[in-house]
C-alpha cells in the first residue's frame, strides 16, 4: 500500500502501516544521528527540556551536506546514515519522545523493534546514498540546534513535501524485512559455509 | 626543466575531487542500470530506481552524489624526476579545504578524542596519502572518496595457511552476510589476500579502485572473482539489504605473498556509490582528467 502523510503523526497511522507500505511524508523532519541521540537521552535524564517537541514526528537518521546563502541554510544532500549505530538510543528515544517514526538505512535491532510495538512508531527507510533526490524533497531548513556538535551531527529542523518514497522496513507488529532476508540468505549460503 | 606551479597541483586535486563525488565513473553506472533490468521484485526495483534517478538528478545540479563525501583518500604515483615532489602533499590538504568549501563536502573529520569536527575535512593524517614512487616525470593522482556506511562493515582476519583459498573464500561470503544492508548495496567488494594485515587491508581498498569491467589478469583469481559474484548474488540481500537479485556489482581480488606462517584476508566495500577519479599531470605542467 502507498501512503501520504502529514506530521505529526497519530498512534492510528503509524499502526495502519505494515512492512513493504510506501509512505510519503509532508511536513517536519528532524536529522539525528549519534551525538544528537546521545544528547537527546542526557538532557531528559537530566530532567531539562528540549529544544524541540518530538511528540508524533519523524526523526531523521542523516547528516547533510548544507550551504550558507545571505543567512539561509540550504540542503545540498541529505541521504540517510546507517542506522544500527542509533540502535544503542532508539528505544528510549521513541519511549520518552513520541516520536512516530524513524527513517534511516540499513535496518535496526530488535530493541527499536519493540519500541516500535510497545509505543506505535514504524522504522522506514529512504534509499541509501540517494542523497539529491532527497534533497529535493526538502522546502526549506526552518532551524538548527546544536552546531556546537558539527554541521552531520547537529539537529536540522527540515520542511519536507512527499518526502519518499520510504520504505517500511520494521511494523508496530513486529516484522522485519531485514531480519525475513537476513534469514534467508544464511539459509541459502549454509551448504557452501559447511 | 622547472619547477611546477603548486597550483597546477592543487587545482587538478580540487578538479578530481569534484569529478569523483558528482560523477559516478561509467563502468559503476552501467552496472546499476544492468542490475535494475536485472531485478524481478518491485522493492528492488524501487530501490535501483532512486539510486539511478539520484545518479542522473546529481550530475544536472552538480550535487555531490551521495552526502557522505567520506574520508578524502589519495593515492599517488610519483615520478622520481617529477619536478614537483615536495608540493603534493599540501598540494593535496589544501584541494581539500578548498573543495570542501566550494563543492561543497561535508566536513567528516573528527578528532577521536575530542570529537571535535575540524570542519574542513582536515586532520592528522587526513586527508590519507598513499604513495608509490615510479620511473618517469609525471604525476598519478587518484582520489576515492569513500563513504563510512562500507567503511564499517571492512573485515580483516588471519586465517591459518591450512584454511587454504576455501577459508578465504568463506570468510568473504560471511563477511557480506554479517554487513547485509548496512553497506548500501549492491556494493563492489574489495579483497586484499596475503601480504601482513596491513598490507591486505592496502590491497583490498586498492582493488575497489578496479573498474567492474576489469578482471584480474592471472586466470585462477578472475575465476574466483566470477564464482564469488555469483555466489553472493545468490544470497538475495539484494538493493539496500531489502531483497533482490543485486547483491554485489563486482567482486576484485589483489594479493601479496604471504608470509609461511600466515594466511591474511581483508575485505573491504564500496557502496554503489563508488567514486574514484584520476589526473595526470606531465612534468612540463599540462595534465589529463580521466577515470571513467
Amino acid at each position: 500500500m502507498e501512503y501520504k502523510f502529514k506530521t505529526p503523526l497519530s498512534e492510528s497511522d503509524a499502526r495502519t502501516l505494515r512492512i513493504n507500505d510506501i509512505v510519503y511524508l509532508t511536513g517536519t523532519i528532524y536529522t539525528a544521528r549519534d551525538q544528537a541521540h546521545k544528547r537527546i537521552l542526557e538532557i531528559i535524564s537530566r530532567g531539562d527540556i528540549l529544544p524541540i517537541d518530538f511528540r508524533g514526528m519523524a526523526i531523521y537518521h542523516c547528516g547533510p551536506i548544507v550551504k550558507k546563502i545571505n543567512d539561509e541554510w540550504i540542503v545540498v544532500a541529505a541521504g540517510p546514515t546507517t542506522s544500527t549505530r542509533m540502535e544503542l538510543y532508539e528505544y528510549d528515544v521513541i519511549r520518552t519522545l513520541g516520536v512516530r517514526m524513524v527513517i534511516g538505512k540499513g535496518g535496526m535491532g530488535l530493541r527499536t523493534a519493540e519500541a516500535c510495538k510497545a509505543y506505535g512508531a514504524v522504522y522506514a527507510e529512504f534509499t541509501g546514498g540517494a542523497a539529491v533526490l532527497a534533497a529535493q524533497s526538502i522546502r526549506r531548513v526552518k532551524g538548527v540546534e546544536w552546531l556546537d556538535l558539527g554541521v552531520p551531527e547537529a539537529l536540522w529542523i527540515l520542511e519536507v513535501e512527499n518526502f519518499g518514497p520510504l520504505t517500511v522496513v520494521i511494523d508496530s507488529y513486529g516484522a522485519n524485512i531485514h531480519e525475513n532476508v537476513n534469514k534467508k540468505a544464511y539459509e541459502k549460503m549454509s551448504s557452501i559455509l559447511k | 626543466m622547472g619547477m611546477i606551479d603548486p597550483k597546477v597541483i592543487e587545482n587538478v586535486c580540487i578538479e578530481i575531487i569534484r569529478k569523483a563525488v558528482i560523477y559516478l565513473p561509467d563502468d559503476v553506472k552501467n552496472a546499476l542500470k544492468t542490475a535494475y533490468d536485472n531485478e524481478v521484485s518491485d522493492v528492488a526495483k524501487a530501490q535501483l530506481k532512486a539510486i539511478l534517478d539520484n545518479v542522473k538528478l546529481a550530475e544536472s545540479i552538480e550535487a555531490p552524489v551521495c552526502q557522505d563525501t567520506g574520508i578524502i583518500t589519495f593515492f599517488v604515483e610519483v615520478g622520481a624526476s617529477f619536478p614537483g615532489i615536495n608540493y603534493i602533499e599540501k598540494s593535496i590538504i589544501n584541494a581539500t579545504r578548498t573543495a570542501t568549501s566550494k563543492i561543497p563536502l561535508r566536513p567528516n573529520a573528527v578528532h577521536p578524542f575530542t570529537n571535535k569536527n575540524s570542519g574542513d575535512n582536515t586532520g592528522h593524517f587526513i586527508p590519507y596519502i598513499h604513495w608509490n614512487i615510479v620511473d618517469g616525470d609525471s604525476l598519478k593522482l587518484t582520489v576515492m572518496p569513500k563513504g563510512g556506511g562500507s567503511e564499517n562493515v571492512c573485515k580483516f582476519k588471519m586465517l591459518t595457511p591450512a584454511d587454504g583459498i576455501d577459508g578465504v573464500k568463506k570468510f568473504i561470503i560471511n563477511s557480506v552476510l554479517e554487513a547485509n544492508g548496512m553497506p548500501c548495496p549492491p556494493t563492489i567488494v574489495g579483497v586484499g589476500i596475503g601480504g601482513g594485515a596491513d598490507i591486505s587491508m592496502v590491497l583490498a581498498k586498492k582493488a575497489l579502485l578496479r573498474p567492474l569491467n576489469k578482471r584480474s589478469p592471472e586466470s585462477q583469481i578472475a575465476k574466483m572473482e566470477m564464482e564469488l559474484y555469483n555466489i553472493l548474488n545468490e544470497t538475495g540481500i539484494g538493493p539496500m539489504g531489502l531483497g533482490g537479485r543485486t547483491t554485489v556489482l563486482g567482486v576484485n581480488i589483489e594479493y601479496a605473498h604471504r608470509h609461511i606462517a600466515s594466511l591474511p584476508v581483508a575485505v573491504a566495500f564500496n557502496c554503489w556509490a563508488a567514486r574514484r577519479a584520476s589526473a595526470v599531470v606531465y612534468g612540463d605542467g599540462a595534465y589529463k582528467v580521466y577515470g571513467d
